[in-house]
């Protein structure tokens, strides 16, 4: 910082000015729909100048590899990302971007294993201790990423894992990790502390994940997004770069700020979701509710209430998803909309298996966006619904959540489709839902089930409502 | 402490506090394309890879920036395109309500 910097120094830093200022009005352009593209071509037109900027550096002297990392790596991201080769389907959108993230990682951990080997035992503390950071959070997203990526495509099973005194072994090798980065610092001649932190820092990604089910797997991809973000901003301390501590710091807030949000919109804590392997012992205290039975009803007469319909809002959820039925929902409710019937959809924030799934689930069913409402924005329109028709959501529609404080779920915010003069849930079958807990609404007398396959089931509505 | 880390982490900080006032204007309808977003920035560690593997700091030094230069690219090339493919279905109405 001391004296005048060399032109090219200039040039370059100039370069990752306006580079630092397009990721952030990139991310300003997320704020709407209509500015969203544009705003990402100015993101991606920022990373493009860090490319150009960084090329410029003094200390590149040969571009053979350079070149071919580029290629190759273009090449493999355009296959993953044109829908020309393999389409990643929308529902699959979680585990692509976890498994995103460890590659991003593995080269975050790389950079500063590597870096560390240049430098060796002549390496500042402070100059150590980021790079301590940056391979540390670095192996633990890429094992934590791939664990993710595993349970979510169900390589591995979705189910938590657990094992005695887990939360107090993580927490000792957590500790024990810190330490060894501290000790790594403080003498960096000591490399074998650097890399017994980095191995450790990969079985803690693993431990980590492990005991978390897979309803809580995006609120942990969003933590890994930030681990990934603050690796990246240690890389830029270490190597006194100003545009990656700005781009890893504001990568570091977009993932804790959704990690939030998603923890609020399930009612539960951080160190719950992560600590708490939720689903696995804790579902004993659904207590069955007994209020009343299940009535069915036939597609026939579930046509005859729609079509008849004023408002109709449509509550979808994970199972509609699974079954890829937001096509066939699409056509159901075109159908409604022709006979005059208001439309709405209600969508929980979290409904789906990332915050904002759903709204892209059915965009690509082409659903106009201003069709889908938030939760606090549709709220009070159920009492004037007609008919709530519920497609595989469950525990987001539960009344538990308001009034029993007994249930898991008490608190959490929910969609109000009781209020509705009539209830249509569709379900594939009796069994509770993904939390293991009982639902009061599907026993209210307002409440009609029509099981079955969601996919199929909305194709006989489709195909009654035509005699209706 | 020298100059240099302080200003670093005043830059820290400040891009911290930008990030969270961007980020909490976006609505929950795009979550996921930011989600997708942020992924694809995290590849900005393509920063530090490129000159791995460009220095003259041994073949050890190239081969790891290589595969590093290989691993962001993936990320950022694929979760731009990705991210935009999401955005290019967000359609409005164009139909006329009656």
């Amino acid at each position: 910082m001391n004296g005048e910097l060399p032109a090219r120094e200039l040039v370059i830093q100039a370069i990752y000015l306006v580079s630092s200022v397009f990721f952030i009005l990139g991310l300003r352009g997320l704020s709407g729909p209509e500015k969203a593209r544009g705003g990402m071509a100015l993101a991606s037109a920022g990373m493009l100048l860090a490319v150009v900027g960084t090329l410029l550096h003094a200390d590149i002297v040969r571009y053979d590899w350079i070149i071919a990392g580029l290629l190759i790596g273009s090449f493999i991201g355009v296959v993953i990302g044109r829908p020309l080769f393999i389409t990643v389907p929308m529902t699959a959108m979680p585990q692509w971007v976890a498994l995103s993230h460890a590659a991003g990682a593995v080269a975050a951990t790389l950079v500063g294993m590597n870096e560390f080997i240049h430098l060796g035992a002549a390496a500042s503390p402070g100059t150590m201790a980021a790079l301590g950071f940056e391979v540390l959070l670095g192996t633990l997203t890429v094992t934590g990423s791939v664990m993710a990526f595993g349970k979510l495509q169900e390589i591995l099973p979705g189910r938590p894992v657990t094992w005695p005194l887990q939360n107090v072994g993580n927490l000792i090798l957590a500790g024990v990790a810190l330490a060894l980065l501290v000790v790594a610092a403080v003498n960096p001649s000591l490399s074998w502390a650097f890399w017994t932190m980095a191995i450790l820092g990969g079985l803690l990604g693993i431990l980590m994940v492990l005991p978390i089910g897979g309803a809580d797997m995006p609120v942990v991809i969003s933590l890994l997004n930030a681990y990934a973000g603050l690796s990246a901003s240690a890389m830029g301390f270490a190597l006194d770069n100003n545009l990656l501590i700005i781009v890893g710091a504001l990568d570091g807030t977009s993932g804790l700020l959704l990690s939030i949000l998603m923890c609020k919109a399930m009612n539960r804590s951080f160190a719950n979701v992560l600590f708490g392997a939720f689903g696995a012992p804790g579902a004993a205290s659904a207590k069955a509710v007994g209020a009343g039975e299940m009535k069915e009803i036939t597609p026939e007469d579930a046509a005859v209430r729609l079509a008849y319909a004023g408002l109709v809002i449509v509550v979808p959820g994970y199972g509609l998803a699974v079954a890829q039925a937001q096509h066939t929902l699409r056509e159901l409710t075109d159908q409604l909309e022709r006979r005059g019937v208001e439309v709405k959809y209600a969508i929980h924030p979290v409904a789906g298996r990332m915050p904002g799934h759903m709204n892209v689930l059915l965009a690509e069913a082409n659903v106009p966006y201003d069709r889908l409402y938030d939760m606090e924005e549709v709220n009070g329109d159920f009492e004037r619904a007609d008919v709530a028709l519920v497609i595989g959501a469950n525990d987001v529609v539960n009344p538990a959540a308001r009034s029993d404080p007994s249930s898991p779920i008490y608190g959490m915010p929910i969609l109000d489709v009781d209020k509705s003069r009539m209830v249509i849930v569709m379900k594939r079958g009796r069994g509770a839902g993904f939390a293991g807990i009982e639902n009061a609404l599907f026993n209210d007398p307002r409440t009609a089930m029509l099981f079955g396959d969601a996919k199929s089931s909305l194709a006989r509505l489709v195909t009654e409502l035509k005699t209706v | 402490m020298s100059l240099t880390i302080v200003i670093q982490i005043y830059v820290f900080v400040l891009a911290g506090v930008v990030g969270y006032q961007v980020i909490s204007r976006v609505p929950p309808l795009l979550h996921t394309p930011l989600m997708s977003a942020a992924n694809a920035i995290t590849g900005i560690s393509l920063v530090g890879s490129l000159v791995a593997a460009g220095a003259d700091h041994g073949r050890l030094s190239n081969i790891l920036g290589f595969i590093a230069v290989i691993c962001a690219t993936v990320n950022v090339v694929g979760g731009f395109l990705i991210t935009d493919r999401m955005l290019k279905m967000f359609r409005r109405d164009t139909r006329k309500r009656s």
